[in-house]
């Protein structure tokens, strides 16, 4: 056997012994998604159980190196770990914004002491943070960014505020674009790292049409940020935020997007019924969901050849813009045929039955996929500028 | 297996890019078209291919050839598409080689040597209405003496006019929807009783139909076994959807490129088009279909390869969507290119042409999604 097949096998062993079987079930509603943090609680026992099994072993982020709390994988390895993940379905144990954006951003643009205090904690479980982005008057338009960091010597005063920060209210640290010099537009933005609990920080969540909350209203009324919580060179903010956003456009078309494996129109058949001849009874619709199933395994390959693709090296770095795009037009695409397939069922919002309105309200949800992180409309632009390369875009 | 090529199909690709831009660009096809040629391909290039070691792809190394796979096969027929090259490159190389990978060794000494060297030319007879219905072959091969005799129309058979020999898949028991009873057959093309017409199609390509009243076959012209054909077809066809979904990819590309390029160059309004954010989102959408049908393509390649039980699904999603996205780009190029893009001697149309062929070869888009939902079991 290769070493691969060894690890593959040690690794399906070890996942069969330490996942609990709660774990193993789909995921059925928001509180079933463990984010973890000062002030989180979990659900049950074997959340918890699973959390501390796999960030025992580095496993939430198994591809970082072992001294920042990872699991010091290699590609093949991590690819591996993934597959045996998905063949007993094993839930992520850990969603975090820190593993996913913070983190790489970390690792590429941070100092040695930065990683060695920040990112284990995060592979922990045991810091959530949240990201300070969006302004009320800079959402496409980013760089306009108003948020201003006076310097005060050994510290920031921080005044502003953002919006659409996602679980403000439920994160112990945010990193946060802050304008450090207003001179200049995109050299004059520092990436700052600093404690929700920190004077002067305040959160309001915004109810969404999907009745829920996810995202806040976030004020910064004279916060006092140290210097040594920056990322990066102050005032080249710009350029960590641009790197991150790559990490968060890949994320919101996979985990948020189109980037699942199976057939959908396997699982509605259950919901609308079949004919005699064993397919599902509406012609009709039965031909959409094979067209939405063509595209959205397609695009399972595209994730694939992407993540293939920048392990080695190769691969556009605009990439992740097209990905995003796609992958969140294929998942609005996937909840509306979910609404269609369910009908009257999947209109009722209230009640035990609809665990709560599940479906229209992640339906809802999906609308803001292609808004959020980069709207369909400025990623296409990315792409026709780096990619495409056309004139004045 | 990481998703992309590796080092030794990366130089395939290498070698077939800069040959097929050089030897066979558009104006290669034009060319064929416009002196009428009855073969629709150039057998000097034919030869060539062979030169190259393109013909023996799929050739087993103990039968002189490579014995690589159906990811090389798709690296030729991209290039093959991106410059709509005429060739007998698919239905022979790739579709008529996976035939008789199955055969006995006298069939695979018969024909093999003569494609591996470019100098052998198959027809693939499989259809037989408009539509791509393989699970429905209904022509009949009666048993008669020590071997059999055909009988039935065949259609789309590409080259076959220009064939050295037809691979006929055709009934020697059960009915028209069944799977079990059909035999694939390889028949000469001076067989006694054959009849054949061909026909231009709208890609200037080379298209027959092809009567059989009672041709007269030997057992020796069995490929793999009687009544059990369907596990070879299964594989002609796997490897001719495949195929046909990188050529697909190819003619999108090249589709594309083509408009990216006249994007850049065409003024209106004293700006140039390409500046304009109505067109810039179209051509970005099509560049992001592209790339999604392009890695699909290379998935169902793959998996082929590796003998999958998930490839024959994975085929279909590629030729699915690679052919939906080569319409989008072929449609998109026209449109885009305006008045000119109406007009012969823009490269467009001819994309538009290719595609419209390459979207039916082997079952087109809807066949194939409705295969995904069959396979998926809806």
């Amino acid at each position: 056997m290769s070493d691969l097949d060894t690890f593959r096998a040690e690794t399906r062993a070890w996942l069969e012994a330490n996942c609990p079987p709660e774990m193993r079930q789909p995921v059925q509603s928001e509180d079933d998604i463990c984010w973890g943090g000062r002030n989180w609680t979990f659900k049950n026992e074997a959340q918890k159980q699973w959390l501390d099994a796999m960030a025992g072993r580095g496993w939430t982020v198994p591809d970082w190196p072992k001294d920042y709390g990872g699991g010091g994988l290699s590609p093949e390895e991590t690819k591996i770990l993934r597959q045996e993940m998905g063949r007993i379905n094993a839930r992520n144990p850990l969603n975090s914004f820190g593993i996913s954006m913070l983190g790489p951003a970390m690792l590429h643009f941070g100092t040695e002491e930065q990683k060695k205090h920040y990112l284990p904690p995060i592979a922990r479980g045991e810091v959530r943070w949240c990201q300070g982005y969006s302004e009320p008057g800079s959402g496409s338009d980013l760089v306009s960014l108003q948020t201003y960091g006076k310097d005060e010597g050994d510290h920031w005063v921080v005044n502003g505020q953002k919006v659409w920060t996602s679980y403000a209210d439920k994160a112990d640290w945010i990193f946060c674009l802050v304008r450090t010099d207003k001179e200049n537009k995109y050299q004059g933005i520092s990436f700052l790292l600093f404690d929700m609990e920190s004077d002067g920080v305040t959160t309001k969540p915004i109810k969404l049409i999907s009745g829920n909350s996810p995202f806040c209203e976030t004020f910064f009324d004279d916060v006092k940020v140290p210097k040594d919580q920056i990322v990066g060179k102050e005032n080249r903010g710009w350029d960590v935020a641009k790197y991150l956003l790559g990490h968060e456009r890949e994320m919101i078309s996979g985990t948020g997007g189109g980037d699942r494996a199976g057939s959908l129109g396997a699982v509605l058949a259950e919901t609308v019924g079949k004919d005699d001849a064993g397919k599902l009874d509406d012609p009709i619709l039965r031909a959409q969901l094979a067209m939405f199933d063509v595209d959205a395994l397609a695009f399972t390959a595209m994730s694939e050849r992407f993540t293939d693709e920048m392990k080695a090296g190769k691969g556009h770095p605009a990439q992740p813009n097209m990905l995003k795009y796609a992958g969140t037009e294929l998942n609005k695409r996937r909840h509306a045929l979910i609404m269609e397939a369910g009908g009257s069922d999947a209109l009722e919002w209230e009640s035990e039955r609809s665990n709560e309105g599940g479906r229209p309200r992640s339906w809802l949800r999906t609308k803001a996929n292609s808004i959020e992180g980069g709207t369909s409309e400025i990623m296409l632009n990315v792409v026709a500028k780096r990619i495409l390369e056309l004139p004045g875009a | 297996m990481p998703l992309y090529l590796n080092d030794d199909q990366a130089m395939m690709q290498d070698s077939a890019r800069p040959f097929m831009a050089d030897e066979a660009p558009v104006a290669h096809l034009r060319e064929f078209r416009d002196k009428n040629c009855k073969d629709g391909f150039s057998h000097d290039l034919w030869r060539k291919f062979g030169e190259m070691g393109f013909t023996g792809i799929l050739v087993g190394e103990d039968d002189g050839g490579l014995g690589m796979g159906h990811v090389e096969a798709g690296v030729v027929m991209e290039e093959i598409g991106r410059n709509l090259t005429p060739s007998p490159f698919l239905g022979t190389a790739v579709a008529g080689v996976t035939a008789l990978n199955e055969a006995g060794s006298a069939l695979r000494e018969k024909y093999l040597p003569g494609i591996v060297a470019g100098e052998t030319v198959l027809g693939m007879a499989i259809d037989e209405g408009g539509k791509h219905r393989p699970e429905r072959i209904a022509m009949q091969a009666e048993r008669a003496g020590n071997g059999f005799k055909l009988s039935g129309r065949k259609q789309f058979v590409l080259q076959g006019g220009s064939a050295d020999a037809l691979i006929v898949a055709a009934r020697t028991g059960g009915a028209a929807g069944e799977t079990q009873g059909i035999t694939l057959f390889a028949v000469d093309k001076d067989a006694a009783n054959m009849r054949m017409e061909s026909a231009r199609l709208v890609d200037s390509a080379m298209a027959a139909h092809v009567d059989f009243d009672g041709v007269e076959v030997t057992a020796d012209a069995v490929v793999g076994e009687v009544d059990e054909g369907w596990t070879v077809l299964r594989k002609v066809l796997a490897a001719a959807r495949a195929g046909s979904a990188s050529e697909l990819i190819g003619v999108g590309t090249g589709a594309m490129d083509r408009t990216v390029t006249y994007l850049k160059e065409r003024k209106q309004f004293g700006r140039l088009i390409g500046e304009f954010q109505a067109l810039q989102h179209r051509a970005a959408h099509l560049y992001s279909e592209m790339e999604i049908a392009r890695a699909a393509v290379l998935k169902a390649q793959q998996l082929l390869d590796e003998g999958s039980d998930d490839a024959e699904l994975w085929v279909s999603i590629a030729k699915a969507k690679a052919g939906i996205t080569s319409d989008l780009a072929v449609r998109e190029g026209v449109q885009m290119h305006g008045g000119v893009g109406m007009t012969d001697e823009y490269d467009i149309g001819l994309f538009m042409k290719r595609d419209r062929a390459l979207a039916e070869y082997m079952g087109d888009a809807n066949y194939h999604a409705n295969r995904v939902a069959e396979l998926s079991g809806y």
